[in-house]
């Protein structure tokens, strides 16, 4: 078996029986990211040398049968969580040559269970998009292709498109992702793979590049659910550094996997049934809840009243915060600096070739809405709808466990389709931008194939801090769904 | 009576509120850890936080809340249980973040009310609006380099309070003398050091005038003075601005300006007049303060005595006058280096002695009642000790504090060398006053012809004829009875 | 609501965002177009609906008194795109 092809969990097995060393699993995955990256586009910076010093230390521990639940777990970072030593760009002009002098929390995390960190993966610009076309290093290509057409260049979803692809395409065991909007879960979805988004507040956000302060969730990918838990359980944890990180202690992920569903209740949210949506996503709901509903849960129908309200409110709260947040960008302590006649002058060209388009758009957006005499009309406004929102899910798990949905709308799209009109791209979010307006945890688990062979991913949602619930049915979904397909683009294939 | 400015046409009322900011005493920012020490070399005391790195999040400092709810029960303000912070956003080079946490619409403290004193011996309380915790911004150097400002962030971030008042304020006197009161409460609570120099404290004034029993027209706001003196002047120059705009038949326009002690004037802050929208909005990165009652009575509990407590106690328990008793409040040394010295004296002698002669040479060696080595209570209360068991007399008193001030002797020290001691010797001032009233016979038959103002003439030739040091009662006793 | 290009103007200068002409009108239509789409929430009467601020409903924390960071300027000025000596240097000011 290929070294590139064990999951995160067997691979940890393996290493700790020393079936092979981190080296060895270190330097396979390197081959394949060697390989394969010019292609693909997933990482915009290698770190190779750095990987070898931390595989050679997983070694080490490992061989005095030490060794954290992560030692010599190759893993890529999405290049928006700062990590010392190692330039960080949150795929933006802006941020230039920045190499950060320090280690976010959850990517320190990573490192203290003894994880090998491959490189970082490319985004949509400051995690602003949900197809990683907007990056100022390229856009990421998504490994699966469609069957009739394989030739056609399919968007990983986005914006944590590269390490949904990176985990996708065999070059990583796991990797991590912010998901504001639905940054994880789309991308987890359009790739085939797993991706959580926690609790906010469960993954410290200090040292990840911020977008939108209350929307933004760190969380990971794997392979399978499991993965998940595993890398879950080390990314959590209460953070001083971080204001809005939770004091409440992390809980054993992996084992909720292993949990039955029996006498779960599982809510099916009506609104979640929009117009347009692929009959074939509609039919893999329904088999979803088949499947829980043979494993022993109760489906139940519950609503969730202003979810279609869900992407207006993001798209005035997201951008709101965005403007404020990327104000430091200004060309005087670190990155990018453009010169101008006068220090304004000089702000405004730094800023202006700084940021790509969408970026630009957003933060006007939100300077147009927080501005004088709009704020009550839209700021305000969408505060109020987003506690409406809150609302909905409260009501619903006082009557539920947990709730199914698809992910997205549609399986992964081609580059340059639905990129015309902004509005239609936001579509994109409809099912995930809820759970991030709420804070409340959402995983996006592969459960079939479209007519073109493309996966399609379903949404189990839970309460707060309900992780636990979260991966117990997600993993009975992904036991039931049985979803083995392989993209066609990943390590040791013979495409390549 | 009621402060009028004359105009050419009738009198006009200046009606004046201010915002001042206070630094907050505290080891660390507000939202870093990193330190508040003043004077350190250019952006050593900067955190990734401070320099709005990405990915840098705020963490409020707890001893930062502590003062401002100690100011705020220093001020008799409510404390609202639950505060929030917002972000003011504007781009500025010594503004790292693109925005100033500050708190807009929830403050920490809601109204007070701090009573000042005036010259007339009344008083007046003056309505405090709010007082809320905010960042600082750093530093930009304009004028060190030919084409290039500097920037140092040592500041950005430290902790203030901006404390509002209501528009309660109607002269230069009320505008002096509340800032001065609240820099004594913020100097008592311990909560700012009130250095204005320094830049610990900063006025802002708004101004405007009326016709008295109008309402209120157009204020503008005088920024960033940064003395109790200037900020006097300020009130004065931009009130007379405006009354002369108004009388020319012009209308005052809300703008911020800057006052110039140079030539007495306020003049508009042209390079700030783009229009400003702050887009305030709660910031995301932190949640609402919560804070506990237990917490609040704690530290009420910890409150030190506050001036007009102690003025009042000090009248009361020392019979002092309120103008005595106010003057030894002005700052918490004075009253404690009082206190010390009238356990076991006569304290209106104290007073006396500090607010006369002691304060005098204080001020002539650039010390202070906290700060002196040379008149600590010790020394003085030997100096007073000496007075009051007759050892020296008040005049000579005086020679021994100058004394000290040169050679930084003990009192005792120098009464013995120079020989200070008071006579007492009842045969030495009977030959003095024998020698004088010989000396001096016109003057004599002038006062038993009743020119009786004389007397202290004849005491003043005796103590001379003495080298000041006969006893002052005994010198009055024995010229009495020989003239009579 | 229809935006003007004035009003895009506006935004961009208080956004410190130097737009080509080309660019503004792409966005002015585009803002347009967003903004038109979010009046969706207009539909919803929330009298008495306190706003949501945060995703997360604790007290903050507070951190204790204690100088634990600073001290070395190389940490923060060492991605300065310029500098002169331990200061950030930046065209002129003039006030
Ligand atoms: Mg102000
Ligand atoms: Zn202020």
């Amino acid at each position: 078996m290929n070294l590139t092809d064990f999951g995160l969990a067997a691979a940890r097995l393996a290493l700790g029986r020393r079936e092979f060393s981190a080296r060895d699993l270190t330097l396979a995955h390197l081959a394949a990211i060697e390989a394969l990256n010019r292609r693909l586009n997933a990482f915009i910076t290698v770190t190779a040398e750095q990987a070898l010093a931390q595989a050679a230390a997983a070694d080490a521990a490992l061989a005095k049968g030490e060794g954290g639940p992560l030692a010599g777990i190759p893993l890529a970072i999405k290049d928006i969580f700062c990590t010392a030593g190692i330039r960080t760009t949150a795929a933006s002009r802006i941020l230039g040559p920045f190499v950060p002098p320090y280690e976010s929390a959850v990517t320190a995390n990573l490192r203290r269970d003894g994880a090998v960190f491959l490189g970082k993966t490319n985004l949509d610009e400051f995690a602003m998009g949900s197809s990683t076309t907007s990056s100022a290093f390229g856009s990421t290509e998504n490994p699966w292709k469609r069957r009739q057409d394989p030739e056609i260049r399919l968007v990983p979803g986005g914006s944590s498109g590269g390490s949904a692809a990176a985990v996708a395409a065999h070059l990583a065991l796991g990797a991590t992702g912010t998901d504001t909007g639905g940054s994880i879960r789309q991308p987890a979805s359009f790739c085939g793979i797993a991706g959580i988004k926690p609790t906010y507040g469960r993954c410290s956000r200090f040292g990840v590049v911020a977008f939108a302060s209350s929307l933004d969730h760190p969380g990971p990918f794997g392979r399978s659910v499991e993965d998940c838990a595993i890398l879950l359980r080390s990314m959590a944890g209460h953070d001083p550094r971080d204001s809005t990180s939770v004091d409440v202690p992390v809980p054993d992920y992996p084992a909720a996997c292993a949990r039955g569903i029996r006498g779960l209740r599982v809510g099916v949210p009506r609104e979640y049934r929009v117009e347009g949506m692929a009959g074939e996503i509609e039919e893999m709901w329904q088999s979803g809840l088949g499947w829980l509903r043979e494993a022993g849960a109760t489906i139940v129908d519950v609503s969730l009243p202003h979810t279609k309200y869900g992407l207006p409110t993001y798209y005035i709260v997201a951008p709101a915060e965005a403007s404020s947040n990327l104000a430091r960008y200004d060309g005087v302590r670190y990155g990018l600096r453009v010169p101008g006649e006068d220090l304004i002058d000089l702000y405004e060209r730094t800023r202006g070739e700084g940021f790509g388009a969408e970026v630009k758009r957003r933060i006007l957006m939100g300077t147009y809405v927080l501005s004088a005499g709009y704020y009550d009309a839209y700021y305000l406004k969408a505060q109020k709808v987003r506690a409406l929102i809150l609302k909905d899910f409260t009501d619903a798990f006082a009557e539920v466990d947990a709730l199914l949905a698809p992910t997205a709308p549609s399986a992964a799209f081609a580059e340059g389709e639905k990129t015309e009109d902004p509005v239609t791209m936001y579509l994109n979010d409809v099912f995930t931008v809820p759970a991030d307006l709420a804070g409340v945890p959402a995983i996006s688990v592969p459960a079939g194939l479209d007519a073109d062979g493309l996966p399609l991913g379903l949404q189990v949602i839970g309460p707060p801090f309900g992780e636990e619930v979260v991966f117990t049915v997600a993993a009975a979904l992904e036991r039931a769904a049985g979803f083995a397909a392989l993209p066609a683009i990943r390590a040791g294939s013979p495409r390549t | 009576m009621s402060y009028r400015i004359e105009g050419r046409d009738g009198e006009w009322e200046v009606v004046v509120g201010m915002e001042v900011h206070a630094q907050v005493v505290s080891n660390a920012k507000l939202f870093s850890g990193a330190s508040t020490a003043f004077g350190a070399p250019p952006n050593s005391q900067v955190s990734i936080v401070d320099a709005a790195f990405p990915g840098m999040l705020p963490v409020i400092n707890r001893e930062c809340v502590a003062q401002a709810v100690r100011t705020g029960l220093g001020l008799n303000a409510e404390i609202n249980l639950v505060s929030r912070f917002d972000r003011k956003n504007y781009f500025y080079a010594d503004l790292p973040p693109g925005y100033q946490i500050s708190q807009y619409q929830h403050p920490l403290v809601g109204s007070g009310a701090l009573a000042i004193e005036l010259a007339d011996g009344t008083s007046k309380d003056i309505g405090i609006t709010r007082l809320h915790l905010e960042q600082d911004a750093g530093k930009s150097l304009h004028d060190q380099h030919a084409e290039k400002s500097l920037i140092d962030l040592n500041r950005a971030g430290v902790a203030l309070m901006e404390i509002v008042s209501e528009p309660d304020i109607r002269s230069p006197e009320e505008a002096g003398a509340y800032l001065r009161k609240l820099r004594t409460i913020l100097r008592y609570l311990g909560t700012c050091d009130g250095n204005m120099e320094e830049g610990s404290l900063r006025a802002d004034v708004n101004v405007s005038v009326r016709r008295p029993g109008e309402p209120l027209r157009t204020r503008c706001e005088v920024k960033n003075v940064n003395s109790v003196r200037f900020v006097m002047q300020a009130v004065e120059a931009e009130a007379r601005r405006q009354i002369a705009v108004w009388e020319e038949g012009g209308a005052v326009e809300q703008e911020t300006r800057l006052f110039d002690p140079a030539r007495f004037e306020t003049r508009s802050m042209r390079s700030k007049e783009e229009a400003h929208d702050y887009r305030y909005f709660p910031d995301p990165d932190l949640v609402p303060l919560t804070l506990d009652p237990a917490w609040i009575e704690e530290l009420r509990a910890a409150l030190p005595e506050l001036p007009d407590a102690k003025k009042a106690r000090f009248m009361a328990e020392y019979g002092l006058s309120a103008y005595d008793a106010s003057q030894l409040v002005a700052e918490a040394p004075t009253a404690a280096y009082f206190e010390t010295l009238a356990r076991g004296r006569r304290p209106k002698t104290v007073a006396n002695f500090m607010l006369g002669d002691i304060s005098a040479a204080l001020n002539r060696l650039g010390h202070s009642f906290a700060s002196t080595p040379l008149f600590t209570t010790k020394a003085t209360g030997a100096l007073l000790d000496m007075i009051e068991d007759g050892t020296i007399n008040g005049r000579i008193a005086k020679q021994v504090i100058e004394e000290m001030e040169v050679s930084g002797e003990g009192a005792e020290a120098i009464v013995e060398r120079l020989g200070l001691r008071q006579v007492t010797d009842t045969a030495a001032i009977e030959a003095a006053v024998a020698e004088v009233l010989a000396r001096e016979s016109a003057k004599v038959a002038e006062f038993r012809a009743g020119k009786e103002k004389l007397f202290g003439f004849f005491v003043g030739q005796v103590m001379k004829a003495m080298g000041g040091k006969g006893n002052p009662a005994l010198v009055n006793d024995m010229l009495k009875r020989k003239l009579s | 609501m229809p935006l003007d290009i004035l009003t895009v103007r506006r935004i961009a200068r208080l956004a410190r965002l130097r737009l080509e002409d080309s660019e503004i009108e792409r966005l002015r239509q585009e803002l347009g177009g967003i903004l038109a789409w979010v009046e969706m929430l207009d539909e919803l009467d929330v009298t008495g609906v306190p706003p949501m601020t945060g995703a997360v409903a604790m007290a903050l924390k507070m951190r204790p008194d204690l100088v634990t960071e600073g001290g070395n300027p190389e940490i923060v000025l060492g991605n300065a795109p310029e500098r002169i000596g331990d200061f950030y240097a930046v065209p002129k000011v003039v006030e």
